[in-house]
């Protein structure tokens, strides 16, 4: 009888804490709004601390931090919790989206519907344990846990526009789920486990009689991943439904196809690596082009946006191409390049839905003001009114030296950040990741999958979708902000902007530092490709109550 | 045994995949039953199926699928019937507010123009 030491347990927290906040808010009820408020803020920071304390141990405990057994039974039976290097990252991403959203949110939203904070604390519990788990069908569970939350949340606010986007995004998502079930159904007819590292294991000593009926279903798998991971032609629900999202939902959401992208990223390097016999590098293909489709896709959308919100969640698709395509080739250096973007993006989705949101509202006022003025029954006489380039205030001075009101200030400033993060432009961490998987893409070496047609044709649609979404932030930038207009200064709380100063902190800090985070994702890629790492790791766990001499 | 089985859960699979391309929100929510309703039955049937045999290894017998059932599927079918179960509720509840909100049972929440 060895109990485990208390860092052990730290794995499992991602879940439990999440899920213990959700049950205390959900009996507080509707009263007591600070209290719930503060509650959830807290239970997200600490979140946000096991995160980053669980990355740390994984790096400090070499290639796989720790394997922890949920109900304590040996390995291909029950359910096993998997921290390694890319679990931790994951992990970190989604509770600092977590606490950003939860913070944007206290201003209104909040208060826009019920069960807000529950809801939110389920999305998070969902997300932390598909990222934790090493069970195919406890991944089926997760995502459903943090699909049910996001039903609900997308819900939050009410209206039609919300109700009818909803109506598309849970039949999606439903259809998704049906695939994921037969997918896992198939898997486990052929292999008899459900157990990832167990199945990895098995599946080069599949018989060739039964590799079609493998191979189908893990294509139906990776269908299901497909549609979550917005992956064109499975993408049509994505732009309106996270358009028609409450803010810090849609920013929430950001994560949400990180899911889909992580969970195909983790079963395709575990079960299909170079070493997988018959399987080899099987579906490599269709990551790489479909990935490719959807990343020309997203661009040509953001071109074509002439909305903020829209133009969002074509980055987001664009994003989700450019990883699938970058992962496809399965190379290290390239994958490590693609898990700096994807953290880079993320922070920066996560912020541009906050920002277009204040935006927003600052149009709205505009929207609201001038009504009464336009219908009044005054005539407008051509020489009332100055000429265009004198620019006169009230008192009919020239413009010179005026101030810029400090909210619309911030809000250009970090409009800039944004945009240069999404397009991928120096200085800052989207053009590191882009520069990381452009040189893997120059080494010839790499053309295992797809081959040198496919390898240029991601490199020039890099450069080129980075092209297409400059001009599309540019253009939109340029009419929220440069155009000339009487709209009030939009009024701003200090807690609506600090997660949008924190997110792009996040980024900048990432370039700050960026050699310790490449090294970090270089080991977290090259773990990755070795999935023999993975599979022994998590094999070695032994349960705690019994020591395995005593059960034979 | 397993012609009847395939047999049914194509039929279901069949008519659900058209009842979801149907325009209308009840007979999306109908066909995404039925098409849960064949995977359920398909899960199950990979457990290898058999007729009177428990999903228990007795002691005594060798612990082989001739002798038993593989109870695993059917746990799985248990929490995939519970899962769609409560996402059907969900849109249920989805597709009344849009009809309340919209006044339209279309799909869109408005008919296409011819």
């Amino acid at each position: 009888m060895n109990a485990l030491p208390a860092s052990e347990h730290l794995l499992v927290a991602p879940v439990l804490l999440p899920l213990a906040t959700a049950a205390v808010l959900l009996m507080l009820g509707e009263r007591w709004r600070t209290a719930r408020a503060l509650l959830a803020v807290a239970s997200a920071l600490l979140g946000l601390a096991v995160a980053v304390a669980l990355l740390l141990h994984v790096e400090a405990h070499g290639p796989m931090g720790a394997v922890y057994l949920p109900g304590d039974w040996p390995v291909p039976f029950g359910i096993v919790l998997v921290g390694d290097r890319l679990a931790g990252l994951m992990l970190v991403l989604a509770a600092a989206t977590g606490v950003g959203s939860l913070l944007f949110s206290l201003a209104r939203w909040q208060r826009a519907g019920v069960h807000f904070h529950p809801l939110f604390q389920l999305q998070l519990m969902g997300l932390n344990g598909a990222f934790l788990t090493g069970d195919l069908f406890n991944l089926f569970v997760f995502f459903e846990v943090l699909l049910a939350a996001s039903y609900g949340l997308l819900l939050h606010g009410g209206g039609a526009a919300r109700v009818r986007t909803s109506l598309h995004y849970i039949s999606i998502n439903l259809l998704a789920s049906l695939l994921f079930l037969i997918g896992v159904a198939l898997l486990y007819g052929v292999t008899g486990t459900l157990n990832m590292a167990d199945m990895a294991q098995r599946l080069p000593h599949v018989p060739a009689s039964d590799r079609g009926l493998l191979h189908a279903g893990a294509a139906i798998l990776g269908v299901a991943f497909f549609a979550k991971a917005a992956v064109w032609p499975l993408n049509a629900w994505l732009p309106p439904a996270y358009g028609a999202a409450s803010a810090p939902v849609a920013s929430l959401f950001a994560i949400l196809t990180k899911v889909g992208v992580y969970a195909l990223l983790r079963l395709w390097s575990l079960c299909f690596p170079d070493s997988a016999g018959g399987s080899a590098l099987f579906g490599g293909d269709a990551l790489v082009w479909g990935g490719m489709a959807t990343l020309a896709f997203g661009a040509v959308g953001m071109l074509a946006s002439q909305q903020l919100g829209r133009l969002a969640g074509f980055s987001i698709i664009a994003t989700s191409g450019t990883l699938l395509a970058a992962i496809g080739f399965g190379q290290p250096a390239l994958t490590a390049g693609a898990l700096f973007y994807l953290a880079s993006s993320t922070l920066a989705a996560v912020a541009l839905y906050l920002l277009v949101e204040l935006l927003e509202r600052a149009r709205q006022a505009e929207i609201d003001v001038p009504l009464e003025v336009t219908v009044g029954p005054l005539p407008v006489f051509a020489d009332a009114r100055p000429a265009a380039e004198v620019n006169l205030d009230d008192q009919e001075l020239p413009l010179v030296g005026r101030a810029i009101p400090g909210a619309l200030a911030f809000l250009g400033v970090a409009f800039v950040i944004v945009a240069l993060v999404v397009a991928g432009l120096p200085p800052l961490s989207g053009f590191v990741g882009k520069v990381a998987m452009l040189t893997a893409l120059l080494d010839p070496g790499i053309g295992a999958v797809g081959g040198t047609a496919a390898r240029w044709t991601l490199f020039a649609l890099l450069v080129v979708s980075g092209f297409l979404s400059s001009i599309g932030l540019v253009r939109l930038g340029m009419r929220q902000f440069w155009a000339p207009q009487d709209r009030p200064a939009p009024r701003l709380r200090v807690v609506e902007c600090m997660p949008i100063g924190l997110l792009l902190g996040l980024c900048v800090l990432m370039v700050v530092r960026g050699d310790p985070a490449l090294r970090y994702l270089r080991a977290t890629a090259d773990s990755l490709h070795r999935p023999a790492l993975y599979i022994d790791a998590v094999r070695a766990a032994r349960p705690v109550a019994r020591a395995p001499e005593a059960r034979r | 045994m397993e012609i009847v089985v395939s047999l049914v859960i194509g039929v279901l699979a069949a008519s659900g995949v058209w009842l979801v391309l149907r325009p209308r929100t009840f007979q999306v929510l109908i066909g995404l039953s039925l098409l849960s309703y064949a995977v359920n039955l398909f899960i199950f049937s990979v457990g290898s199926l058999a007729i009177d045999k428990e999903p228990i290894a007795r002691a005594g017998e060798p612990a082989d699928l001739l002798h038993y059932t593989d109870p695993l599927p059917q746990s799985l079918v248990l929490t995939a019937i519970v899962i769609s179960f409560a996402t059907t509720a969900l849109f249920l509840v989805v597709l009344l507010a849009l009809r309340g909100l919209t006044d339209s049972d279309h799909v869109d929440a408005e008919e296409e123009r011819p």
